[in-house]
């Protein structure tokens, strides 16, 4: 779908091309760009979280400081253990992103595989994998979540297997669908005439054709895993306290939400902000791959 | 078309065995020790193993299964719980109200807010009014249900004191729960029936609709929102589903005595049984909902009802 333009340049220069001419597309979308740039700022506030403040701020208690409406000391102002919210929320940052992008890397690379097992062999194949795919759908994928935690535990690490495994079905029916359009195309009968083997076909053929879909699906994953994160974190299935999960830190806010209403608007604002701009940025991203809407 | 309804009613069987078995084989993955969880740590090796035997968990794996299953059908015994040793099923019936009550307001909500505004969206493309609705569905999309709760109970509850927080006494609790469920999958509605809609006004047929002199409501209320109507109600459809899951977390912002709650407490207490059953009714639930939208989509699709009818 990408690059049907220049299919006789060189492989690197067509990689190129295609790259570039979705930037260009993506680049007059003003949402998308406000969503990508909020990304960047928040991958960046993530990455030197520990230039703006110590980890040490984050998780020892100050019981003198306890519950302080927000100041010029603590913009935010501060927990039930007189921890800074504004440095605890930029360090909810790192858990989020780290979880959103995780999450949606390995439920995209296992769905893949399987999609692309799918799509190629057919057959027995493809109808034993797509049932055990409809078993794992028939719930909703919260839920699945939750029984992945309820047998191994709550932590963060069980977290991530959780929320993976129920995107996995998603990815895998994505890549399936939309790998499906192109492996009846005349080029891949070309290369299956000329005796390249299936791997070959499979990942350097048909894949990059069929990938723009995916890509679009994976930034949806990054916002809907981060908010299902904060869900479950927030009803103690999740990252655990005291790491300054955004969810976790809603959770005990909860109890001061009267008289301390700043200690579940900051993160829920962090949380909304960061799945709004993956949001924004996917829809920009379907429209600049959407070839009926090249100009 | 009856055959339809019969076969898409029998799929619902495998269907339920496929999840209680997924479910099963999750709950049942990790070599855990039950009796040891209800016995505490100061139980004996002894008492440990009796129970396990009493409750068949020294038998393998599939067996366990097999008799679940049984219990299931034959008596519709979903076992006892760990911690209250109530039967589940009691558990889960007297909280089903609740749960069903909070999920019906929602959807409904959703449908009611989601497709007039994305209607009128779709039909004055690109005017303010689109443009402000745009915004606050991808927006709305974003915000968590259980944020939106907290912030419904802050202002409505906690500082205008017009509506109430928690509890379900009276349908004016389910007010807040159902807005906070609702207005994320609104949006998501409206964006999709926008969607769907400017695809249907483009068609030809309209264009003819119009140029008869037909009445521009009747044109779109008839001709466009019956043919847009199919990716509307998968996504209703969709929505449902995450609804259900999101009903989970909103039931305890909110301390609703729900399905919800009832399985998060499983979950935190070890309590197998409990989150076994709830689980199960929440798949069952969520397969009558795509049983329903699967009949819909027969009903609304000629090319679906003729392929049956013969």
């Amino acid at each position: 779908m990408l690059r049907t333009r220049n299919n006789n340049t060189g492989r690197a220069g067509k990689k190129q091309s295609a790259f570039k001419e979705v930037f260009r597309r993506l680049r007059k979308n003003k949402s998308a760009m406000v969503g990508l740039c909020v990304i960047l700022l928040f991958l960046l506030v993530a990455i030197f979280a520990g230039v703006i403040a110590p980890y040490e701020k984050v998780i020892n208690q100050n019981v003198k400081e306890r519950l302080l409406a927000p100041c010029s000391a603590h913009p935010f102002g501060t927990d039930d253990f007189g921890r800074d919210m504004f440095t605890r929320v930029i360090y909810g940052t790192r858990i989020s992103l780290f979880i959103g992008v995780l999450v949606a890397g390995a439920s995209l690379l296992v769905g893949g595989f399987f999609g692309a097992l799918c799509s190629y062999y057919g057959g027995i194949v493809d109808g034993v994998i797509m049932r055990f795919m409809d078993m794992l759908t028939s719930l909703p994928s919260i839920l699945l979540s939750m029984c992945v935690v309820a047998a191994l535990g709550a932590s963060m690490q069980n977290l991530l297997i959780a929320l993976a495994i129920s995107q996995i079905p998603v990815f895998t029916r994505m890549v399936r669908s939309s790998m499906l359009t192109v492996v009846d195309m005349e080029y891949i009968e070309a290369a299956k005439a000329c005796g390249t083997h299936d791997g070959r076909i499979m990942f350097k053929h048909i894949l990059p054709n069929a990938m723009g879909p995916v890509i679009v699906q994976t930034t949806r994953t990054i916002s809907q895993t981060i908010l299902s994160a904060a869900g479950l974190s927030y009803i103690g299935l999740g990252v655990q306290p005291p790491t300054p999960e955004w969810g976790a830190m809603l959770s005990s806010g909860r109890e001061y939400m009267y008289n301390k209403p700043w200690l579940m608007i900051f993160p829920g604002i962090a949380l909304v902000i960061t799945s709004l701009s993956f949001e924004l940025l996917g829809d920009g991203l379907r429209d600049a791959l959407d070839p009926r809407l090249k100009d | 078309m009856f055959r339809y309804v019969i076969k898409r009613i029998l799929l619902l069987i495998p269907i339920m065995i496929g999840v209680s078995f997924i479910v099963f084989t999750i709950l049942n993955i990790v070599p855990g020790d039950p009796a040891r969880v209800i016995l505490g740590e100061s139980a004996t090796a002894d008492e440990v193993a009796q129970l396990n035997h009493e409750l068949g968990y020294d038998q393998p794996f599939v067996t366990r299964y097999v008799n679940f299953l049984k219990g299931v059908i034959t008596k519709f015994d979903f076992g006892t719980s760990y911690r209250t040793r109530d039967s589940v099923l009691e558990d889960i019936l007297t909280r089903i109200p609740i749960s069903f009550k909070l999920a019906s307001f929602s959807i409904l909500l959703a449908i009611c807010i989601g497709i007039p505004l994305g209607i009128f969206s779709a039909v004055k493309q690109y005017s303010l009014f689109d443009n402000i609705a745009r915004f606050i569905g991808i927006f709305m999309a974003s915000v968590p249900p259980f944020w939106l709760g907290m912030m419904l109970i802050y202002f409505f509850a906690l500082i205008l004191h017009i509506l109430p927080s928690s509890g379900v006494s009276s349908l004016k609790h389910y007010i807040l729960p159902s807005l906070a469920l609702a207005i994320p999958y609104a949006s998501a509605i409206m964006r999709f029936t926008r969607s769907s809609m400017l695809e249907t006004i483009r068609q030809e047929y309209i264009k003819t609709a119009e140029a008869k002199g037909i009445p521009e409501s009747r044109v779109i209320l008839n001709h466009a929102l019956r043919n847009a109507a199919l990716p509307i109600i998968t996504i209703i459809g969709t929505s449902f589903g995450g609804l259900l899951g999101g009903a989970v977390v909103t039931e305890s912002v909110f301390s609703l005595p729900g399905l919800g709650t009832l399985l998060v407490t499983g979950i935190r207490m070890k309590d197998i049984p409990v989150v076994m059953g709830a689980t199960v009714f929440y798949a069952f639930m969520f397969g009558c909902i795509m049983l329903i939208v699967d009949l819909l989509y027969a009903f609304a699709d000629a090319r679906i009802k003729a392929k049956y009818s013969k």
